[in-house]
């Protein structure tokens, strides 16, 4: 079994319309190669789900997006993004902003395959008036308790970024949280890894390693080999985030034609100009990881 | 404890709004932001060691990390705390958080999500309402606002609600009252809460120089005056000694505007 593609192939696999989660948090950890090859494809109508960081904004800013289902879409540092606020002020996306745990547990719902899952959370809040569709429903026992039904957030596809994979699917993602990359794994038919380095096997005589092992490998059907694909945000164990770069493509949300500039000059080809670009190897490997 | 007479209004409120922790026993604790962080981290190292907090990443530690650039500082780590046991944390409701809404109304509600009346087309988008949903309906929650004025405490209800409050009519009918819990807000001018008669808003203290008819000036909703309203008291010597050591850079002077000083000139 052999599940390594590149970037391309897997491209290649999705439609217009479809449902996308992208794993990571923020700036940290998005498989951005896949994004970038998104943004060099032709493929629009996108849904994309996600804890939402520079690919978000990148998505909606070169026309792919219809949708975006998210908890929040941030730089961290710079808390808004600006291609999604742009997008957003424009009235150019449809959104279903929610709480960051109802995220959480829409995309629980749809691994275990149920039609919604009851929570108190969204209740008296912007959730339910801004989401007009979300149905309530009584508490059969006693208590008698009216919750939110949130649907479950099933998704065509997840994309996700890791630091070793073998080419069976069996993968490690270092760094201090997993955020709910499992979840959206669980969520979708599909799963596309980029990975940092791609081995033989990742087998090994320490238990303790395999904690870093997320996910099952039935659920993966690509691993691309993409060092520095997390670039510009951060990958634990790998290189920190580029503020940096971040700042100069957040300045360009205020530039006539800035999104195009940053799309032609930076974004490119192909993932070697693209690092190229954005200051070559050494540059990205020597990107501390930052801490609070 | 000695009072302190030279101190600047950012440190007279991170003694103020620690107090929101006090007599919370052992629950996670978090300040989101150089003050509130500041106030959780003062409330843990003086009088509330119950407190848990964490690295702002993903691990606990049993003393606050100081804030900034770390130097030789190594934080002791004694336990973990990713995401997903935050959410844990929150809906069990062991949990009490501080937290700067951009505008809250006279039901503390708070919006952080966007500003103007089209949701779909947003004047301007914000965070999103991040966890505030899920806070709000879970645990305790505390304010700090850095700039008191009517375009924070708004007139009406927030643009957008993100932490869900006290307006009976947002709740269905029979749902628990006492899901919504609020604690300190304290500002720039004062600190009051919503513990007046139906959930009004009452001021507890007036900062020092600042007169309630100032406050109620720059509040859109009617506040009451507390039964024992007073001046918002000095950070004591000591209080200053253990800020110093958990910010070295003096982020705190940076927050509000020209760094103003706790006593304000006549």
């Amino acid at each position: 079994m052999n599940k390594d593609m590149s970037a391309r192939a897997v491209i290649s696999q999705l439609r217009d319309g479809m449902t996308i989660g992208v794993g990571g948090w923020g700036p940290r950890r998005k498989p951005m190669a896949l994004i970038r090859e998104i943004l060099r494809s032709d493929l629009k109508d996108l849904t994309i789900v996600a804890y939402g960081g520079p690919e978000v904004g990148m998505l909606c800013a070169a026309g792919k997006v219809r949708k975006v289902i998210y908890g929040f879409v941030s730089l961290d540092t710079i808390p808004i993004e600006p291609y999604f606020r742009k997008a957003r002020e424009a009235g150019a996306v449809d959104v279903c902003e929610l709480d960051e745990g109802l995220l959480l547990l829409g995309l629980r719902a749809a691994g275990h395959r149920l039609p919604f899952v009851a929570t108190r959370i969204g209740m008296a809040s912007a959730v339910m008036t801004n989401n007009p569709e979300f149905k309530t429903i009584r508490s059969p026992y006693d208590d008698g308790e009216e919750l939110l039904a949130l649907p479950a957030i099933k998704l065509d596809v997840a994309l996700i970024h890791v630091n070793r994979a073998d080419r069976k699917g069996n993968t490690l993602t270092f760094g201090p949280d997993p955020y709910f990359d499992d979840l959206f794994a669980r969520a979708a038919d599909k799963v596309f890894v980029t990975t940092e380095e791609i081995v033989d096997s990742i087998a090994s005589h320490d238990p303790e390693v395999m904690k870093a092992n997320l996910f099952e490998p039935y659920l993966v059907a690509g691993v691309v080999y993409a060092p520095l694909g997390a670039h510009p945000t951060t990958s634990f164990g790998a290189y920190g985030w580029d503020m940096g770069h971040l700042k100069a493509y957040a300045a360009t949300a205020t530039e006539d034609g800035g999104w195009q500039g940053y799309r032609d000059k930076t974004i490119g080809n192909d993932e070697a100009s693209y690092i190229a670009s954005v200051g070559g190897e050494a540059h990205v490997r020597g990107l501390p990881i930052p801490t609070f | 404890m000695t009072t302190a007479t030279d101190f600047t209004l950012a440190e007279l409120i991170i003694a103020a709004a620690a107090e929101t922790w006090r007599g919370d026993g052992e629950l996670l604790a978090t300040g989101i932001g150089p003050l509130p962080r500041l106030a959780a981290s003062l409330a843990k190292l003086t009088f509330a060691p119950g407190l848990q907090m964490t690295d702002g990443e993903a691990f606990l530690v049993e003393e606050p990390v100081p804030l900034g650039a770390r130097g030789s500082y190594q934080p002791r780590y004694s336990g973990w705390m990713p995401y997903s046991r935050v959410f844990d944390s929150v809906w069990s409701g062991r949990r009490h958080a501080m937290v700067t809404p951009v505008q809250v109304d006279r039901y503390g509600q708070g919006n952080i999500s966007a500003l103007g009346p089209d949701f779909r087309k947003p004047k301007v988008q914000m965070l999103g309402v991040r966890g505030f949903p899920g806070n709000s309906v879970s645990h305790k929650n505390s304010f700090f606002l850095p700039n008191h004025s009517k375009r924070s405490f708004v007139e009406g209800e927030v643009d957008v609600v993100a932490s869900a409050g006290l307006k009976p009519s947002s709740w269905p009918a029979g749902a628990p009252a006492d899901y919504v819990k609020l604690g300190l807000v304290v500002t720039d001018l004062c600190v009051f809460d919503f513990n007046g008669p139906g959930h009004a808003a009452q001021v507890l203290s007036l900062h020092p120089g600042v007169t309630f008819a100032q406050v109620q000036d720059a509040t859109g909703f009617p506040l009451l005056q507390a039964p024992g309203l007073r001046e918002t008291a000095a950070p004591a010597e000591e209080q200053l000694a253990v800020i110093r050591n958990l910010d070295p850079h003096n982020v705190r002077a940076t927050v509000l505007k020209g760094n103003p000083p706790g006593v304000r000139a006549a």
